[in-house]
């Protein structure tokens, strides 16, 4: 019972520092291999059905922008300047997958995908879709840490 | 690619197949003939490559042949072309006096099917100072110069009616600009700008249409970006795009901050781009989605 008790409150303190800490910065991710990242960005798994709005929705991460996914028959206008994302669960590593997301070079150097947790080394980055320059300020990722980690999520679905 | 293992690089062998397949499915209608008014006018949409200025491109082909058959219709029939409201109104403007001097276009350049049929097809070329100038710029510096009228801005309704009515008197002739002598620097400033990766997204012109001629783009089918085709009417936009207005978008697309239209870079850029479609004809004023 006492046991119990202390690592209950091992366990919120974790809790705590997981939520107030342990999301990892784009500048602070730590790559295996060059090529992938082992570690949650949020210190926690995503949540796959919320990856499903972010690689379908142009205003998040608009993969379908250049990948098909046959699993969402009912996202419209589908690219193909990218492979088929069917089967990518099972062609790679939960951790490569999250390499790739974050910053696609690495895995392809000369790869048409863009880096969706970044924040550095662009040319004449701009503020969204408006073509001024982006604010330092307040320019961020393409996608959140969350964000990325529900993507992630959902691709871990797409086995075959 | 060289972390891959022997079995991802099966899984992308295989990839790169369906991509294949993919490109195949979207490939544009090569066989089609842009035929203008049931027969007076047949435009080249293909041209033939060279080793200078496209060496990865198999073949230059027009923006034309990658929309699908209904818009491609539109261009064909100057009765359904909506931009031919915008070459009427150019030549209205032709005519009309306007600034200090009391001037029309005319009044300097006479009848437009003969003194300017050609222009469209050199734009841009060197000024006689040696600065690359786009059509703009010269429309305008007959206007401030010479008949001391105010400058149109640069994709107002007034100057892409104008550009629209000039270009109509190279329709049908080869695009061929000057890259050699003194507009290789401005030549090579293009060719730098087109494979530079702009934007938070990393993309660069090649990138887009080059690299991914023939495939989609969410709900876009990409053409290699060419303007023989301009001024285009843009039904999106219900409107004529200039040049440098379609630059600027493609760069915006790309999560960057762009460079201003008639910007020294985007005419440097415009020439590069131009010469990329050497050899194709110039459709005066296109149809595009
Ligand atoms: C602008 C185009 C583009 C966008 C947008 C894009 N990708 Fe990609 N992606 C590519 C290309 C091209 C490749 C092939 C890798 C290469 O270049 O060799 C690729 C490869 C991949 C791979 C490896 C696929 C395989 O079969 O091995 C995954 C996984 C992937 N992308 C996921 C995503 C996800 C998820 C998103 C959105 C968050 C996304 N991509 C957005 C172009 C894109
Ligand atoms: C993110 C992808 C992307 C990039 C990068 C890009 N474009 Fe485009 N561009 C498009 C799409 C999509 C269209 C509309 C379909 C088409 O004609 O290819 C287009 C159309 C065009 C057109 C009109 C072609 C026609 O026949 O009407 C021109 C010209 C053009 N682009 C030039 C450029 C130049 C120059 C650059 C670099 C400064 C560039 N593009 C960068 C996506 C892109």
């Amino acid at each position: 019972m006492k046991l119990k008790a202390v690592t209950g409150l091992v366990f919120a303190g974790l809790a705590y520092a997981g939520i107030a800490g342990a999301e990892v910065a784009p500048g602070d991710v730590v790559w295996t291999d060059n090529v992938a990242i082992a570690e949650s960005l949020t210190g926690a798994p995503g949540n796959a059905a919320d990856g499903v709005a972010v690689v379908s929705s142009r205003a998040q991460g608009n993969c379908v922008a250049c990948h098909e996914i046959s699993a969402l028959p009912n996202v419209q206008f589908q690219g193909n300047i990218g492979p088929s994302l069917d089967g990518v669960g099972s062609r790679w590593s939960e951790a490569e997958l999250r390499g790739i997301l974050v910053d696609a070079k690495h895995m392809f150097p000369d790869t048409r995908m863009p880096a969706f947790y970044r924040t550095t080394g662009f040319i004449r980055p701009g503020d969204g879709f408006t073509a001024r320059a982006a604010n330092p300020e307040t320019f961020g990722p393409l996608l959140t840490a969350q964000q990325l980690e529900d993507t992630l999520a959902y691709l871990m679905t797409l086995t075959d | 690619m060289q972390h891959l293992k022997p079995v991802k690089t099966l899984a992308l062998a295989s990839a790169c197949a369906a991509l294949f397949a993919g490109a195949a499915f979207a490939d544009p209608d090569l066989s089609a003939e842009l035929v203008i008014n049931d027969g007076e006018l047949t435009l080249v949409t293909r041209a033939p490559s060279d080793d200078v200025i496209t060496p990865n491109l198999p073949e230059r082909y027009s923006g034309w042949l990658f929309r699908d058959a209904a818009t491609r219709e539109m261009e064909m029939d100057d009765f359904e072309n909506p931009a031919m409201l915008a070459v009427e109104a150019g030549a209205d403007l032709w005519t009309t006096v306007d600034g200090s001097a009391g001037q029309s276009c005319a009044d300097c350049h006479g009848d437009a099917t003969e003194s300017m049929a050609g222009v469209r097809a050199h734009m841009p070329h060197l000024n006689a100072n040696g600065v690359l100038w786009s059509m703009e710029d010269y429309i305008n510096n007959c206007r401030t110069e010479r008949m001391g009228a105010e400058a149109w801005r640069w994709s107002g309704d007034q100057m892409t009616s104008m550009t629209s009515y000039i270009s109509m008197q190279s329709r049908g002739m080869p695009v061929d600009v000057q890259i050699d002598g003194d507009a290789a620097p401005y030549w090579e400033q293009g060719r730098e700008m087109y494979y530079t990766r702009y934007g938070q997204l990393e993309l660069s012109c090649a990138n887009c249409h080059e690299d991914s001629t023939g495939l989609m783009i969410r709900a876009d089918h990409l053409s290699q970006g060419q303007i023989s085709g301009f001024p285009t009417y843009r039904l999106k936009n219900a409107g004529i795009v200039s040049i440098h207005n379609r630059f600027r978008g493609c760069i915006r697309d790309t999560r960057a901050e762009s460079f201003a239209e008639g910007s020294d870079e985007f005419r440097a850029l415009e020439l590069y781009v131009a010469s990329r479609g050497m050899g194709l004809s110039v459709e005066g004023v296109s149809v595009r989605p």
